[in-house]
C-alpha cells in the first residue's frame, strides 16, 4: 500500500499532491453507489479531462493518497470516499465539488449510527471552501437537507410516481421528519426512503430538484433509460445497468458534472458508454455459462439488488457468499433485515458459501425456502463450482457477494483466466 | 389448532438489528410444532393489554428512536410488569433490555424513565462495546447451554445485588464488561444485549419462550418436539468461534 507508506513518512503528502491538481478535486460520498457514481463520472469526465481516480474502491485516506501518487500529470481528482472518511479528507483536499448521494444504515458495528454519520457530513458541509460547490439528493431527508447549508447547492432527484413503491420498505431509515420527529408522508418512495417526502406536521420537504429524472423505463436486468431534465435543456439517456439505483447515480454523475462545467450532450452520451463498475452487476463468462455478480453489503442494496433481479425475471440458481471480515462489517445481522423473500420465491437452489454461509442458509430457512433446497458450501471456490454444475449450459449464476467475498471470488475467476484482475483493468 | 399471541412493541421504530427475524424464527418454530402465532404490533398510542399476549417482543432501535418512545413504555410499564408476574413470556433485546430497565442515564447525566421490568438501570458509557459474544446461562435448570450473539452498545448496564443475570459471559464484554455477566431475567422475561439476531443460532432459547408462551396459555407447559437444528448449530459454532477469538476488544 504506497498511500498507507507515504502517509506515514509524509503526513502532509495528501494535501501537497492535491493541491497540484489544475482543475482541483471532485468528492463523492454515499452508503450506496459511490462506486458506480465515480465510475460514471470518469467516464462523462475522461474524453476532456486526465482523471487521478481511485477506482478499486480504495476509498480511505491511503487509498486517495496512492491514486494521486500514481496520476501524476492530472488535471482533475475524481474520488469516491468512505463515508466516515469523508470529514477528514474534505479538510484536507479542499475539493472543487462535494457529490452525496444517500446514507443508509450500514455496518453499525463500523460506522455506528446513521444520525451520527449525518451530522458529521453536516458539520463537513460546513467547513468546505466557500468557493465549493455542493451537489446532494434531494430525494434522502438527511442529505437533501444540507443544501440548506449552502447557497447555490445542486439539487438532484427523481420525478416519476408510476415507479414509487407502495409502501416503504421493512429496512426503511429517516422515517422521521428531522425536524420535529413526525413521521414523513411520502407522495412517491422509490428506493429505501429515497422519494418526494414531506412532513404533514411541520412542512419540512424534499428542496427544490436542480437536476431531474423523468419517463424512468425500466429495461428488465438490461438496463433503464430515462429522461435527464437538466432545467433549461433535456436528453434521453439509455444506460447500459438496471434498476432505479442505477438512476440515482446516474443523476449524481449528471448533477456533479454539470456543475464541473460538462455540457449535457457529454453527460448523457458518458452515461450511456458506461457498462457496470468492477463487481456491481458485473457479468463475466466462464466457458459456457455466465456469472452475473451483484455486491451486497446492506439492506438497502441487497432489496434493491433483489428487486432489479426480479423484474428482470432472474436466473433460477444463486450464490450467495456472506463474509464478516471488517469490510463486509463484522456484524452479519443485516441480512435478516434484506427482503430475500421474492427472490427466494422464483430460486430452485441457494448455494451458501463464504464465513458465514450457515447464517445465509438460516436466514433461507427462516424465510420459508426449503431446507433441502439449500446447500452450505464453506470454501468459495468450491462453492462457485457447485454453484455452476447447477446452472444449464448457456445459462447464469447469480452471484451476491460480500464486498471481501467478492474481491476472493474475482480472484478465483480471474486464477482460471475469465477475467482480468482489477488492478490491471482500472488501469 | 393453539393460537400464541405476540405482542410486537414499536416494531416500526425498534428494529434495527434485524428484530423481525427473532419473530419469524419464534412464528416458524411454532408452526412446524403445529402451533399458529398472531403477531401484533403495539405502538405509540396503542393500550398494551396486560392478559391478552403470551409473549411480549421489545428490539432495538438508534438512540433517536428510543428517545422517541421512551416515554410510551414507560406509561406501558405497569402493564407489562403485571403480564410478566401473570407468566407472559417477554424477549427484550439491546435498546429494548435498557429501556425495560429502570431508567437510562444519558452523558448528560439526565435520567429517562424505563418501563422498570428489570432491577437494573444503564448509563451511557464513553466506549462502544462491540464485538462477537458467547455466553453461558443456566436459564433450563441444571443444564449448561450457550447462547452466542453480537453486542453492539454504550450502555453499560448494572444489576441490583439480586437480579439473576441471563448468563455468565464467556467471551465478550455482556452488560458492563467488567461484571462478567450478561442479560438478565426476571421470571418468563428475558433481557439481553445479544442480537445477530439471537433467536436463529440459538434455537433452544426460541424454543424456551415459545414453551412459556404455550404454558401461559394453557396453564401448562407441554414438551415441544425436536427439530432438525444442524444448520442452527452451525451457525452457532461459527458465531461461538468468532466470539472466542475477537470478542470483547474495543
Amino acid at each position: 500500500m504506497p498511500g498507507k507508506v507515504l502517509n506515514a513518512l509524509d503526513p502532509d503528502a495528501l494535501e501537497r499532491l492535491a493541491a497540484r491538481l489544475p482543475s482541483g478535486s471532485a468528492l463523492i460520498s454515499a452508503t450506496n453507489g459511490k462506486t458506480t457514481t465515480a465510475a460514471m463520472t470518469a467516464e462523462i469526465l475522461s474524453p476532456t479531462v486526465r482523471l487521478a481516480h481511485n477506482s478499486s474502491g480504495a476509498n480511505l485516506v491511503s487509498g486517495i493518497a496512492a491514486a494521486l501518487l500514481s496520476s501524476r500529470g492530472a488535471d482533475v481528482g475524481l474520488f469516491e470516499v468512505d463515508e466516515a472518511a469523508l470529514p477528514e479528507l474534505a479538510r484536507r483536499v479542499h475539493p472543487r465539488a462535494v457529490c452525496l448521494g444517500n446514507l443508509f444504515r450500514d455496518q453499525l458495528d463500523r460506522y455506528g449510527e446513521l444520525e451520527l454519520v449525518a451530522e458529521r457530513w453536516r458539520t463537513a458541509v460546513r467547513e468546505l471552501p466557500p468557493e465549493a460547490a455542493l451537489v446532494v439528493n434531494g430525494d434522502d431527508p438527511q442529505v437533501g437537507d444540507l443544501a440548506r447549508e449552502r447557497e447555490n447547492a445542486f439539487v438532484f432527484g427523481i420525478d416519476d410516481p408510476r415507479h414509487a413503491v407502495e409502501a416503504l420498505q421493512h429496512a426503511a431509515d429517516s422515517k422521521w421528519c428531522l425536524l420535529c420527529g413526525h413521521p414523513y408522508e411520502y407522495s412517491a418512495a422509490y428506493v429505501g426512503h429515497l422519494g418526494d417526502y414531506h412532513c404533514p406536521a411541520c412542512g419540512h420537504r424534499r428542496p427544490p430538484l436542480d437536476v431531474v429524472a423523468r419517463d424512468i423505463d425500466l429495461r428488465g436486468l438490461e438496463g433503464v433509460d430515462f429522461t435527464l431534465d437538466a432545467g433549461d435543456d433535456d436528453r434521453r439517456v439509455q444506460l447500459r445497468v438496471p434498476g432505479l439505483y442505477n438512476v440515482y447515480n446516474a443523476l449524481a454523475a449528471a448533477a456533479l458534472t454539470l456543475r464541473l462545467g460538462a455540457d449535457v450532450d457529454g453527460v448523457a452520451s458518458g452515461l450511456q458508454r458506461f457498462d457496470a463498475a468492477f463487481g456491481r452487476f458485473e457479468r463475466i463468462d466462464v466457458g459456457d455459462r455466465r456469472l452475473l455478480v451483484l455486491l451486497v453489503k446492506n439492506p438497502a442494496g441487497a432489496n434493491e439488488a433483489v428487486r432489479t433481479l426480479v423484474a428482470g425475471d432472474a436466473p433460477r440458481i444463486a450464490l450467495v457468499a456472506l463474509n464478516d471480515e471488517i469490510a463486509d462489517g463484522r456484524d452479519v445481522s443485516w441480512i435478516w433485515d434484506v427482503d430475500w423473500e421474492p427472490l427466494l420465491a422464483g430460486l430452485e437452489h441457494v448455494v451458501a458459501t463464504g464465513e458465514r454461509a450457515a447464517e445465509m442458509a438460516l436466514r433461507c430457512k427462516y424465510g420459508g425456502f426449503p431446507a433441502e433446497r439449500i446447500e452450505v458450501v464453506g470454501e468459495l471456490d468450491a462453492a462457485l463450482d457447485r454453484g455452476l454444475e447447477l446452472v444449464p449450459a448457456g445459462g447464469e449464476l447469480v452471484v451476491l457477494p460480500t464486498y471481501t467475498a467478492m474481491l476472493a471470488l474475482r480472484k478465483i475467476v480471474a486464477d482460471r483466466g475469465f477475467v482480468q484482475p482489477y488492478w490491471k483493468q482500472a488501469a | 389448532m393453539t393460537e400464541l399471541r405476540l405482542a410486537h412493541l414499536y416494531p416500526e421504530y425498534l428494529n434495527i438489528y434485524a428484530d423481525r427475524g427473532n419473530i419469524a424464527v419464534l412464528a416458524t418454530r411454532a408452526a412446524w410444532r403445529g402451533l399458529e402465532l398472531a403477531v401484533e404490533a403495539v405502538s405509540v398510542g396503542d393500550e398494551l393489554r396486560r392478559d391478552a399476549y403470551d409473549l411480549l417482543y421489545v428490539g432495538g432501535g438508534q438512540d433517536r428512536e428510543q428517545a422517541l418512545i421512551a416515554p410510551d413504555l414507560a406509561a406501558k410499564g405497569e402493564a407489562i410488569r403485571e403480564a410478566v408476574a401473570a407468566g407472559t413470556a417477554a424477549l427484550a433485546v439491546c435498546g429494548g433490555y435498557q429501556l425495560l430497565g429502570r431508567f437510562y442515564r444519558d452523558r448528560s447525566g439526565a435520567e429517562q424513565p424505563g418501563a422498570g421490568l428489570f432491577p437494573l438501570h444503564t448509563v451511557a458509557g464513553d466506549r462502544r462495546m462491540i464485538g462477537d459474544c458467547l455466553i453461558e446461562s443456566d436459564l433450563v435448570a441444571g443444564e449448561r447451554r450457550t447462547v452466542a450473539g453480537f453486542e453492539n452498545h454504550a450502555g453499560t448496564t448494572r444489576l441490583d445485588p439480586d437480579a439473576r443475570p441471563l448468563g455468565r459471559v464467556l467471551a465478550g464484554f455482556g452488560n458492563d464488561g467488567e461484571s462478567g455477566f450478561e442479560g438478565c431475567r426476571l421470571g418468563t422475561a428475558i433481557g439481553t444485549y445479544l442480537h445477530g439476531p439471537l433467536l436463529p443460532r440459538n434455537p433452544w432459547l426460541a424454543d424456551w419462550l415459545l414453551e412459556r408462551a404455550l404454558e401461559h396459555r394453557l396453564g401448562e407447559a407441554p414438551e415441544l418436539g425436536e427439530l432438525p437444528d444442524d444448520l442452527e448449530r452451525e451457525a452457532h459454532l461459527v458465531a461461538a468461534g468468532r466470539a472466542r477469538s475477537r470478542g470483547g476488544r474495543f
